[in-house]
């Protein structure tokens, strides 16, 4: 006899789906899948889905056991160690707090959106696949919160980082983002999160900032970085196979495809100004600039993709030459924001060294000189003065990604960008044309936005005045807002930093 | 213009074989470290060949066995019991 002693793995993986599924005789297919159908996408054979990844379950648990095993050991050790006291400076941890303000209930988010389309699409491969991506991404933000945890234990602004999500109007960004991709249908789910998120995008939040938090003696959150990035391949090829599967299923699907990809990749763009502002500003030893890093993740990975899937029509996110433009930009007007309003934000600000403008003046050399130092050494100016700028009117926000208009006109860098929408005869904004189309495509969906500055307007945050709206967020007055220098976080810093002076001698 | 797949491990001692043998398999693969990774591009094509992890690790491995270092990839993804391959069609 022939037999092979042990099955390959792609028989294997087969064995694991096939046969998985079975007709339903007591009720209507509809009836089980009551959302498979409405967005308009066609399948005809669900056989037809390939995993690349060919995960058995068993391997799954052997794999993501030893992924922990290894990330609680370094955890643990950093604790024990104290590797707080290892980084390359306290202004570092801020970008920890937007971090675990801002991403880290994402990964929540994820977790319980992959939860609904594993029950909701009626094939069984992707139902595994998005069942194995949704307990990833439970053990994403269990890891994320355990690893920040011991920051909570000296530093301000994370200890109601899951209150604050809620809230706070500048986490309305990345709150409404995946709260809109969770409220779409399975399929438009699948493509806004698996695809145009994952596969496009997150490799900008994770692999650059990862590596710089590596750079800068971060060892806890680079090892839980990279723990969840390790899930994050398996999750790219997903959403690969979606699109992939999607576009050779029904000709009749591209459109609609294609509108969630040129809808998903604004938005995510959009989102990701914070991780441009995270980079070029709040890294104090720096990796690479956020130009440099779009020109690898987008222009140069994005460019292969996309050249891959012309072969079913499908094309370039629309609007991917005007982020493209923007990314000279994205992260100076972000910072510059946060400095005027970091009265009302849950981390400090400060305004770069003349060493780091020089190093983006390198990095930028069209844009940083000509519209960003000049501001950023007036604000210097005022700081030695006494008169630190502080903005205390409420910004207008745009309907759709939820950030204040404050984004300049694609080519004409000294206008604000502004587009308005009629709709039920009332007016929206919106910051720019990927946002108005978005707008424009679903009005009753946007119409409805909770925009935390209407909301203060409208009494609903906690009173009128902004100590009223700040307590309401739990910002602890004095501590976890206004600047870096003069803060609780700065004094230890120093006093860590004095102590070993002295041993030093 | 020549389409690029890339694949990021974490610089670790497990992974380091694997650079290794994707350097040594692969002629024309672009070696990039960064701060904890090291990202490997080349034009069209990168394989991991099993055998090739093995004679540098001197034990038994499984491909699989690259969900513990890999950080992250491009290109369309081919894994079985010998090799892990990236290409774009």
């Amino acid at each position: 006899m022939n037999a092979p002693l042990k099955l390959g793995l792609k028989q294997r993986y087969s064995l694991l789906t096939s046969g998985l599924d079975w007709t339903p005789s007591y009720q209507p297919f509809e009836k089980i899948y009551p959302y498979a159908e409405f967005e308009g996408i066609k399948i005809h054979d669900w056989s037809k889905w390939e995993d690349p990844f060919r995960l058995t379950m068993d391997a799954y648990w052997k794999f993501q056991a030893e992924k922990e095993r290894k990330l609680y050991a370094v955890l643990d050790s950093f604790a024990q160690n104290n590797g707080q006291m290892n980084l390359s400076d306290v202004r570092y941890v801020n970008a920890l707090k937007l971090f675990l303000t801002g991403v880290s209930p994402l990964e929540y988010q994820a977790h319980r959106g992959f939860a609904h389309v594993g029950r909701h699409v009626p094939g069984v491969g992707p139902r595994i696949a998005a069942q194995m991506q949704s307990l990833d991404e439970l053990r994403h933000v269990q890891t994320q919160v355990h690893t920040l945890s011991h920051y909570n234990k000296f530093f301000d602004g994370f200890s109601e980082f899951r209150h604050m999500h809620d809230r706070v109007w500048y986490l309305s960004v990345p709150k409404s983002f995946f709260d809109d991709a969770r409220t779409a249908g399975p399929f438009e789910y699948f493509i806004a999160i698996g695809f145009a998120f994952e596969y496009v995008l997150t490799n900008l939040l994770f692999v650059p900032f990862m590596s710089g938090a590596a750079y800068n003696g971060d060892l806890a959150t680079v090892t839980f970085g990279f723990s969840a990035q390790s899930d994050e391949s398996r999750h790219m090829t997903l959403g690969i196979e979606v699109i992939k599967f999607l576009l050779e299923q029904d000709p009749g699907n591209l459109p609609i495809v294609q509108k969630w990809v040129d809808k998903w990749f604004w938005r995510g763009h959009r989102v990701l100004g914070l991780v441009a502002m995270m980079m070029d500003y709040m890294l104090p030893k720096k990796i690479m600039s956020w130009r440099e890093a779009w020109e690898i993740y987008f222009t140069e990975a994005g460019g292969s993709l996309f050249e891959d899937l012309a072969r079913y029509g499908l094309k370039v996110p629309k609007y991917a030459d005007v982020a493209t433009a923007e990314a000279d930009h994205l992260s100076h007007q972000n910072w510059a924001t946060f400095y005027q309003y970091c009265h009302a934000a849950g981390f400090h600000t400060w305004l770069p060294s003349a060493e780091e403008m020089d190093w983006l003046s390198e990095k930028y050399p069209t844009t940083f000189d000509k519209y960003y130092r000049p501001r950023f050494e007036m604000w210097a100016e005022m700081e030695k003065e006494g008169k630190r700028f502080y903005n205390n009117a409420l910004p207008q926000l745009c309907s759709v990604c939820q950030i204040p208009m404050v984004y300049t006109e694609h080519g004409d860098h000294g206008a604000t960008s502004f587009r308005v929408s009629d709709y039920k005869g009332e007016k929206y904004h919106t910051c720019s044309d990927g946002c108005k189309d978005i707008f424009d495509g679903e009005p009753e969906k946007y119409s409805q936005a909770w925009l935390p500055v209407h909301q203060i307007f409208q009494g609903n945050c906690g009173g009128a005045g902004l100590e009223d709206v700040l307590k309401w967020y739990k910002l602890n007055l004095g501590a976890d807002n206004l600047q870096q220098a003069g803060s609780p976080d700065q004094k230890l810093w120093d006093e860590w930093m004095a102590a070993k002076d002295k041993v030093a001698g | 213009m020549p389409r690029i797949v890339s694949i990021t491990l974490q610089n670790t001692d497990d992974a380091r074989p694997i650079i290794a043998a994707i350097t040594a398999d692969n002629p024309g693969a672009r070696i990039n470290a960064m701060p904890g990774i090291v990202k490997i591009d080349r034009d069209d094509s990168l394989t991991v060949r099993r055998a090739s992890v093995e004679d540098r690790l001197g034990r038994v491995w499984d491909p699989q066995e690259i969900h513990l270092s890999i950080v992250s990839m491009a290109g369309n993804l081919d894994e079985d019991d010998d090799y892990f391959n990236l290409s774009w069609s």
